[in-house]
């Protein structure tokens, strides 16, 4: 038993830390916001060089071996400086090919997604299908030993970015299947939509008539709803991470705050009003912390575990970044509702984060599913 | 990070569990005999659990706080009677002994503890003082008459939880007037319950009970041995208690049992005449519960992890002392929701629902933890 991180794991951290301090502060972030693409593509280039990007992948095909709760440092570090780019959802892909592809599959895509040459994404839901592998719509249709499919995947992340799309459908009577398309595939289009944080881009994937060679279908055609599930969940996990990091800078930037701010004669976080709500954040990251790190071991070291765990994670994460959302905008006063303070920036993620990979009355309910009831 | 038990620890839960199958008490934890829980006692006692994680020279066992961990969580799973009888002495009296104590006090009061021999009870809170412990009033003056060798108490405390059954008290006095010195005033003296000038009188909760007391101290002769500590350092001595205090509240395994039975009383449960289970509200709210304990269990886990690097518990237990208020009161409240118009009627739950309001105060209040994380951990101005 052990809650520790050990000295790689914190190197890590330092490592990130720094070099997205020095590369990507606040106001670089905010700068990234105003471009079309919303990600910086030189800072791009620099995570596939330090091995960010294919952290998780085998060495083989150019990562590096390592497993989630090493991916959970790295994330808590982009989660807390709002890091903008397209980094979850390649990490993702390259998760769905490493875990459900053959080994010509993950030679033919993998180590593209390792040197940042190509970002991948999921595409899994339509408009109105609720989350979750139940959710997947039936877009695709039986031709040969491959599929035509046709629909549109909505709530894709960074889907104009995305050359690499994981896309689930089903075809009538079937159960789900998971296949690679390229973004050069013809009758494709990506449309992002405006979204409350800028820093985080998606939109809608359009698909029609394109045709699903059996090379590009992940493990076997019909049977995919457990590597949708385990996609699912890594999603959940990997933004849990972020949405750590980016609550503990929220709450310490609003702690800050209520130290310097002086009003009837003394800081404000000497009045009960102000430190309590504080105190709270405190306990919800470290809530938050406990859960997202258990769930991260278990998807290492405990398959058994890893629906529960990162359901509570997920489901706590999305009620208690919220709330932070609020506390952290409320103590501001006035200024907290002004573009200049970055406490808005984090609010914002905290609506874009909530929904993302399942809400907590999606979690919540799944938790209690699994708890017996 | 690594949450499997080791194969030693693993083994210890195997060792754990024969024991409970052999010894748990046959029937429900209510029809429980005091003769049954004494022979449970007993067997715990043979095997050095009482005061498990304590050093083996001072009587513990010398088991690791995981151990310690596994033991609680087996036997709470098993809703086997508690690990000794007396919840105080054990949980914060006996460690104040092993960390203050003079080898003679550890000899007098350690085997005692162990052997259920001693029931002890804590007099920190006054009439006047509750939240603001360290303004404490209840004196002790040195009798230079008896050479120095004794000390006389006079005050009132209140509150004090089995003051009725304790043999001592483990007991907060000021040795200093409060204007020279707040904290460095506050010594800490332990005090047998039948010294002539003790009155106890009991206080009836909102639940009926009778689990609390006044004591009142008049010219109480106090051995200047029987004290913990050195005069002036009770500050000290009770920060530590507190943080066991807490931490001994802030154990899950007491929640989670807790909605294992709100869970069964769910399925047996009615909303709006259907099945309460096929309310998503009731699904989600039981989720919620389930994630919130599963915090706290885990968040008690990286405590430990630190413990076992060397940081005696502190500030940190604070977060699942107020963790547990949080979900304590929500968690009746909605078992009462359940029942619908039954609520109104008495039985184990309603008995829960207002039971919980004492508990979420002992120890320190809700507000008081968080001042408690906004001033000691997070930095905030003191008020
Ligand atoms: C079931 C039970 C068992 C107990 N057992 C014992 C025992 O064995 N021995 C013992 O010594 N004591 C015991 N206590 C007493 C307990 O420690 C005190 O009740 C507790 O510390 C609060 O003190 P108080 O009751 O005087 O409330 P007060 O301190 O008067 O507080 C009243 C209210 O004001 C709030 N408040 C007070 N100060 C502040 C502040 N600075 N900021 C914000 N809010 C504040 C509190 O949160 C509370 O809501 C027990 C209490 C209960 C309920």
């Amino acid at each position: 038993m052990n809650f520790g991180f050990d000295e790689d794991q914190e190197l890590l951290r330092l490592s990130v830390r720094k070099f997205l301090d020095e590369q990507c502060p606040l106001e670089k972030v905010r700068e990234l916001a105003q471009t079309p693409s919303g990600y910086s593509a030189e800072l791009w280039e620099r995570l596939a060089e330090l091995g960010w990007l294919g952290l998780i992948l085998p060495e083989q095909y150019g990562g590096s071996g390592q497993g989630w709760v090493d991916l959970t440092v790295l994330l808590e570090e982009v989660g807390r400086s709002l890091f903008p780019g397209p980094l979850v959802s390649t990490l993702l892909a390259g998760a769905a090919i490493n875990e459900g592809g053959s080994d010509e599959q993950r030679s033919r895509w993998l180590p593209g997604l390792a040197n940042g040459s190509r970002i991948g994404t999921l595409a899994f839901f339509d408009a109105d299908s609720p989350f979750g592998p139940d959710g997947i719509a039936a877009f695709g249709q039986r031709v040969g030993d491959g599929y035509v499919i046709s629909g549109e995947w909505a709530s894709v992340s960074d889907v104009s970015e995305a050359n690499l799309f994981i896309v689930a459908f089903r075809a009538a009577n079937e159960g789900v299947t998971l296949a690679v398309v390229e973004a050069d595939t013809p009758d494709l289009t990506a449309t992002t939509l405006a979204g409350i944080d800028a820093t985080k881009r998606f939109g809608t994937l359009r698909l029609e008539g394109v045709r699903v060679a059996a090379g590009s279908i992940l493990g076997a055609a019909g049977d995919g709803s457990e590597l949708a599930t385990a996609l699912l969940d890594r999603g959940a996990a990997a933004c849990t991470a972020e949405i750590i990091g980016a609550a503990e800078a929220l709450t310490q930037i609003t702690v800050q705050y209520a130290k310097d701010r002086v009003q009837f004669g003394h800081p404000i976080g000497h009045y009960q009003g102000v430190k309590h709500p504080l105190a709270e954040a405190y306990v919800d990251c470290e809530c938050m912390k406990s859960l997202a790190y258990y769930a991260a071991w278990s998807i290492d070291e405990s398959p058994g575990e890893v629906a529960g765990s990162v359901s509570k994670a997920k489901g706590f994460a999305s009620e208690a970044f919220t709330r932070i959302g609020v506390t952290g905008i409320q103590l501001h006063g006035a200024v907290g509702y002004t573009e200049e303070y970055d406490c808005q920036l984090y609010l914002k993620r905290s609506k874009w984060a909530r929904p993302a990979f399942g809400d907590e009355d999606y979690h919540y309910e799944r938790v209690a599913t699994l708890g017996g009831v | 990070m690594d949450f499997n038990f080791s194969k030693q620890d693993e083994k210890f839960r195997t060792e754990v569990r024969a024991f409970i199958d052999q010894n748990n008490p046959a029937g429900r934890p209510e029809d429980r005999s005091p003769k049954d829980i004494q022979a449970w006692n007993q067997k715990l006692a043979e095997k050095r659990w009482i005061g498990f994680s304590w050093p083996r020279e001072d009587g513990g066992g010398g088991g690791s706080v995981i151990e310690q961990f596994i033991l609680k969580e087996e036997m709470s799973k098993a809703h086997t009677p508690a690990l000794g009888s007396d919840f105080m002495g054990l949980a914060w009296v006996g460690p104040a002994l092993i960390r203050h104590g003079t080898a003679a006090q550890k000899d007098r009061f350690l085997p005692d503890l162990l052997n259920g021999r001693s029931v002890w009870c804590t007099g920190y809170s006054e009439p006047d003082i509750g939240s603001d412990l360290a303004g404490l009033q209840t004196k002790a003056v040195l009798d230079e008459g008896s050479g120095g060798s004794h000390y006389v108490v006079n005050g009132q405390k209140i509150w004090t939880t089995a003051a009725h059954v304790a043999k001592w008290i483990f007991m907060l006095v000021r040795t200093t007037s409060e204007s020279e010195s707040r904290y460095g005033g506050i010594t800490c003296l332990l005090i047998p319950m039948d010294s002539p000038g003790i009155e106890v009188q009991p206080i009836k909760s909102l639940v009926g009970y009778h689990s609390f007391n006044q004591v009142f101290f008049n010219d109480v002769r106090v051995p200047v041995e029987n004290r913990l500590g050195a005069e002036g350092e009770g500050w000290k001595v009770v920060m530590g208690a507190l943080a066991n205090e807490r931490s001994g509240i802030s154990e899950s395994t007491g929640m989670e049992r807790q909605l294992e039975d709100l869970k069964e009383l769910a399925r047996n449960s009615k909303k709006n005449g259907r099945p309460a289970l096929e309310d998503p509200a009731v699904r989600r709210e039981l989720g919620r519960y389930e994630s919130m304990i599963s915090a706290m269990r885990l968040n008690g886990l990286r405590n430990l992890t630190k413990q076992l690097q060397g940081s005696p518990p502190s500030t940190e237990t604070s977060v699942n002392k107020f963790l547990r208020g949080q979900l304590e009161i929500p968690m009746a409240d909605f078992s009462m929701s359940l029942l619908g118009t039954a609520a109104q009627e008495t039985g184990p739950w309603q008995t829960n629902s207002l039971t919980f309001h004492g508990v979420v105060i002992g120890g320190g209040s809700p507000n008081i933890q968080r001042n408690i994380i906004a001033e000691r951990i997070l930095g905030l101005p003191k008020d």
